[in-house]
């Protein structure tokens, strides 16, 4: 009988399992074969039916040059926006990170609250917020006005707090002291040195964040030359005939080039996931629980 | 006297420590503690405090610089599009959470009761779909629900849709900014679940089953209390995230023809205030609703779980 239950509790687990296999993976399958496919073929055949790399050159190079190369415009305002607000987030969080689990100073509690307090809201909440002060000082429009808001992550400096606090012992910092280190010295020849996996950790959750964020640059940057990918794609989208019959079909934006532009816009965090996926798992728990 | 300045606070010498010294000394780690965290402080007062300050200021006032009480907040309260903003959103979220509770929990248990290679093989697919992320996941599942072209387009018969216009039905908008929602962020929360269950100490669970539990009691009597916190913080955070929604709507109404009202979600409607009706007082109110929102979602998560234990 208990062997029984068993059996039957894995057999129904392992259908569940492979379903909502079937569920999430099915989208990013269809999504990357339909390129090669023409807008006909993806509404008459199959929809797992093989298409052929002419179709996908075709959908490419319509893709890629539409509108003076939009799409490469768009690549390079996402690369320029996302690892400019993490540049900056790194120089700041680091050593904030460790000032915080390593140094005593009057209101250190209450900036690890206030910390905490941010880093737990979601960031959308203080996007129109950031616009209106940004409008106030004449800065909306200007790729900063999303790069400075990026560089704020409060996160990264909880995870270097955790990581500071949790890692790197007192008696070593106490030992350099002894042999004469200054603080300076003390952050920058043993701290700074064993902050690697914290770079790692900060760069890849602030890229995800940045390079998907819609809300933020939607509100800022007015001026399509500025857009990055996510308000490409919905520019794209307002324009084809694939999901506005009203719109003219003269600048051949149909779906296969719409996965296109939707596959460049997902490659770089994809690429990132493959290659994090590890560190990732245990990442995902560091940051959010104190060991 | 330097060595004893400069040990560690808790070693026996500190408590001997002179008073002065140990006052010199924070004063001294005190200066350089400020300096490590100064640029941060920066950061946190123009992007955290200041934006959230001026919205309020600006929420408090008439388009004219005058104190108007909560004149502001009734005044868009009243809009009629403020309430249907709000129970668009909390019909999205009534879905979006339960289905956190039943089928991300239930999967993270089945994943627990597998071999662990495979079931690490099941938690990285579960998450891929992550990195689409916002536009990207709303442009997908637009293909994903236009029957002409949906690899699910059988399923969508089933239901007698016909076109893309028939799936984003404005009613039907809450499940499908669930599903993307599922789609796209219930892989790392499978993943967050699946760590907690394997904290929880192997003995506890053989001592279950030795006396006689079956999996599925184990699961509901054992691993699910000893992981309660954990769901309160996904719940949580899933809620303060979805009270935001902003991209979806946007993009789905985009696709629709006109059928989709811009204001669906409150946020939109704030945006519509400022870009639409110039009006930043009234954009300003409906923003500092969403804060409050954030904020108690914080406030809660701090003070009532002790998740985030600072010290």
């Amino acid at each position: 009988m208990r062997f029984f239950n068993r059996v039957w509790t894995r057999t129904f687990s392992y259908i569940v399992l492979l379903a909502f296999t079937a569920f999430f993976m099915v989208p990013v399958i269809w999504l990357l074969f339909s390129p090669f496919k023409t807008d006909h073929q993806l509404i008459s055949e199959n929809p797992f039916a093989l298409g052929t790399l002419e179709n996908l050159g075709h959908a490419v190079r319509v893709m890629f040059t539409f509108e003076d190369y939009s799409l490469l415009n768009w690549l390079k305002n996402s690369a320029i926006y996302s690892f400019g607000g993490i540049f900056i987030a790194l120089i700041f969080s680091i050593p904030a990170g460790y000032g915080l689990a390593h140094t005593q100073f009057i209101g250190r509690r209450t900036l690890l609250g206030i910390t905490l307090f941010v880093m737990i809201m979601p960031a959308t909440a203080l996007v129109l917020p950031l616009f209106l002060e940004a409008n106030s000082v004449h800065a909306v429009g200007t790729p900063l006005a999303v790069i400075l808001p990026f560089s704020f992550f409060p996160f990264g400096v909880y995870l270097a707090y955790i990581f500071y606090s949790s890692s790197v012992p007192k008696d070593l910092l106490a030992a350099a002291r002894i042999d004469g280190c200054n603080e300076w010295d003390v952050f920058r020849r043993i701290a700074l040195p064993l902050a690697r996996p914290i770079v790692a950790l900060v760069t890849f959750f602030a890229f995800v964040a940045n390079w998907n964020n819609f809300f933020l640059p939607f509100v800022m940057l007015p001026n399509s030359t500025n857009y990055p990918l996510p308000i490409g794609l919905q520019d794209l989208l307002s324009t084809t005939p694939a999901f506005n019959p009203g719109q003219g079909g003269q600048v051949g934006i149909y779906r296969p080039e719409l996965a296109v532009a939707t596959i460049v816009a997902m490659a770089p965090v994809m690429i990132v996931f493959l290659f994090a996926q590890r560190s990732l798992v245990s990442g995902l728990l560091a940051g959010s629980t104190k060991e | 006297m330097k060595s004893v300045v400069s040990t560690d606070a808790q070693s026996p010498q500190g408590t001997t420590d002179s008073l002065s010294s140990k006052l010199r000394r924070k004063r001294k780690n005190g200066v350089a503690g400020y300096a490590f965290v100064s640029g941060y402080f920066i950061l946190l007062a123009l992007f955290g405090v200041a934006p959230a300050v001026y919205a309020i200021c600006l929420a408090f006032t008439s388009t004219g610089g005058h104190f108007v009480g909560l004149s502001n907040f009734i005044k868009t309260g009243e809009d009629f599009r403020f309430i249907p903003a709000f129970e668009n959103v909390a019909e999205y979220l009534l879905i979006w959470l339960g289905s956190l509770v039943v089928i991300v929990i239930g999967l993270a248990l089945m994943l627990h009761s597998i071999a662990r290679k495979v079931s690490a093989a099941f938690r990285f697919v579960f998450y891929l779909p992550g990195a689409l992320a916002g536009a990207a996941s709303v442009l997908v599942w637009l293909f994903m629900l236009d029957p002409t072209v949906s690899p699910w387009r059988l399923f969508l018969g089933v239901f007698g849709f016909q076109n893309l216009g028939q799936t984003i039905l404005p009613g039907h908008l809450p499940l499908i900014f669930a599903i993307i929602a599922f789609w796209a962020g219930a892989g790392g929360w499978i993943v967050v679940t699946y760590g907690a269950l394997n904290n929880i100490p192997n003995e506890l669970i053989e001592a279950a089953e030795l006396d006689g539990a079956g999996p599925l009691q184990t699961a509901i009597r054992i691993k699910l209390p000893l992981i309660k916190k954990w769901i309160t913080f996904m719940l949580i955070l899933a809620f303060a995230a979805g009270t935001q929604l902003f991209v979806e709507p946007q993009l789905v109404g985009e696709a629709s023809l006109g059928l989709i009202s811009p204001t669906w979600s409150p946020n939109e409607l704030a945006y519509y205030f400022a870009f639409q009706n110039n009006n930043f007082n009234y954009a300003a109110a409906i923003s500092v609703d969403l804060l409050v929102i954030g904020l108690l979602c914080a406030a809660v998560l701090v003070f009532r779980t002790k998740l985030f234990e600072v010290e």
